[in-house]
């Protein structure tokens, strides 16, 4: 299989000087559920964005078979689907319909197949009534939904989540968990909801200024309370 | 994740950047209406405002390579002035037939035209040492005390800080469809979609981004009613001007005033 995540020596800088990863080295596995883990400012969304090249820095990063370069990126991101902690980021366009639509007709595919593709994506996360309404007026828990559906419609290999449960009540939230639990997806889930990464993620990261500090089985990193506290982390 | 390019403030250590920030702008206005009242072709003037201009520059530590750099920013505006190379009448240097009509280019015209770009040119370089050597919130607090109405300098303020959040914003919204621009593993698909499709995203957001704007805005300022805000902007009194200040002040605008003579009776 050679859909994975392979990141080596990844070292990033914003163009204000703050230095946001260093030496970042991270690889993972078809199908695994991983959790990223660590305070704000760690560097964990700065990590994400790399993922399909839209920050760029220094080191190697290799998505489901491809080095992410200029030659690939528009393949890349086709198979990474990357879903942005703000949902309303995400959501553009002035139906749910044109939203989940964009990936697939961005990338030239017929009418029918575009049409499939949206309905099929506006299943998988339980929203088929919602395909003309205005994103605009949807809940947060509904719009985190269509952003996800937004990219499932690329049938992405891997998908990819910012801080998908921040803002949402416990019943969107935990549909949004059941949600995530169903989807057969490789999966890299940046987040502050510790009991969700417990529940959900096999495998946690924690990164703390720009560096992987841990990588390894949760429980196994949940049950150390040290490493927890000196991260700015809490036990759930 | 942040737009960095719009603040043009840059700090230094030096005496043009330590002084008083309303004695700045209003010898900085002084100065561009003094550029703007010398009269068309009046050459040694405009040889003096450039110099003042230079040297202020060079005191202000910004360096006038960059100076220069920005000003070039004012050169379309340049363009709204051609008209004249042709409708002042006088001796005609060059004609150019334009079908059935000729443009006379006038000697008179090219004079005026040539101090118009020359005024602006120096105008639009203090304006861009004004705006780098002092900080957005010290201009307002300047523009506050030269009596520009509060209202006014708070909706200065409000969109100076709200720019960024937007610039930010509209940043974001670029990143989510590039996130999805990506190419299908189906060979001979044309990606991309049409010129017209992709226009009506562009338009999808530029609506998005409006009502956001709109939004926010209600949100800012019911954060602002509910901390008290009826309308009315208040604001702590300024120290008062020292008079080493007010001497730079009064020397600063005789300088001016003198130059402006000079360039009419000369």
């Amino acid at each position: 299989m050679h859909h994975s995540i392979v990141v080596e020596d990844l070292s990033f800088s914003y163009s204000d000087g703050h230095t946001a990863l260093r030496d970042v080295s991270l690889s993972i596995q078809p199908c695994e559920k991983v959790a990223l883990v660590g305070p704000n400012g760690a560097g964990k969304s700065t990590l994400i964005l790399h993922l399909n090249g839209i920050l760029k820095g220094q080191g190697r990063v290799h998505v489901c078979g491809l080095d992410v370069t200029d030659k690939n990126l528009a393949r890349v991101r086709a198979m990474v689907g990357l879903v942005f902690q703000a949902p309303d980021d995400q959501l553009f366009s002035p139906t749910v319909y044109d939203d989940v639509a964009f990936g697939p007709l961005y990338q030239g595919l017929p009418q029918s197949e575009v049409e499939q593709r949206v309905q099929e994506a506006l299943a998988a996360v339980h929203m088929s009534d919602y395909a003309r309404r205005v994103s605009h007026h949807l809940s947060v828990g509904e719009k985190k939904r269509i952003a996800i559906a937004t990219v499932l419609s690329m049938k992405p290999e891997v998908l990819v989540l910012d801080e998908p449960t921040a803002g949402l009540d416990p019943r969107a939230r935990r549909s949004l968990i059941h949600l995530l639990a169903e989807l057969p997806l490789t999966m890299l889930v940046s987040t502050h909801d510790m009991l969700m990464a417990r529940e959900l993620f096999p495998r946690l990261v924690i990164m703390d200024e720009g560096k992987v500090v841990a990588d390894g089985p949760t429980q196994a990193l949940m049950d150390d309370i040290e490493l927890l506290e000196a991260h700015g982390l809490e036990r759930p | 994740m942040h737009a960095h390019f719009l603040d043009p403030y840059i700090q230094r250590a030096s005496p043009i950047h330590r002084l008083d920030p309303r004695i700045k702008l209003v010898l900085a206005i002084a100065f561009i209406f003094t550029t703007a009242l010398t009269p068309p072709g009046a050459w040694p003037a405009y040889v003096l405002l450039f110099s003042m201009v230079l040297a202020v520059e060079l005191l202000s530590d910004l360096g006038v390579g960059y100076v220069l750099k920005r000003a070039v920013l004012a050169l379309p505006f340049v363009l709204a002035a051609v008209p004249v190379l042709f409708t002042l009448g006088g001796p005609a240097l060059v004609s150019l037939p334009v079908g059935r009509w000729t443009l006379e280019l006038s000697q008179p015209g090219l004079e005026r035209f040539l101090s118009i770009a020359l005024k602006s040119w120096i105008s639009v370089q203090m304006a861009i040492v004004l705006a780098s050597s002092t900080s957005f919130p010290d201009l307002l607090v300047a523009m506050r005390a030269i009596r520009i109405p509060r209202l006014l300098v708070s909706v200065f303020g409000l969109m100076w800080r709200y720019l960024f959040v937007l610039a930010d914003e509209t940043l974001r919204l670029m990143r989510a469809r590039t996130a999805r621009s990506g190419q299908s593993d189906l060979p001979g698909l044309k990606t991309g979609g049409s010129l017209l499709w992709r226009a009506r995203i562009t338009g999808g957001m530029a609506g998005s981004l409006f009502l956001r704007g709109i939004e926010r805005s209600d949100r800012i300022y019911m954060a602002m009613v509910s901390r008290g805000y009826d309308g009315e902007v208040r604001s702590l009194p300024l120290p008062a001007l020292r008079p080493t200040h007010w001497l730079v002040l009064v020397c600063g605008l005789g300088i001016l005033v003198l130059l402006l003579l000079l360039a009419y009776l000369v």
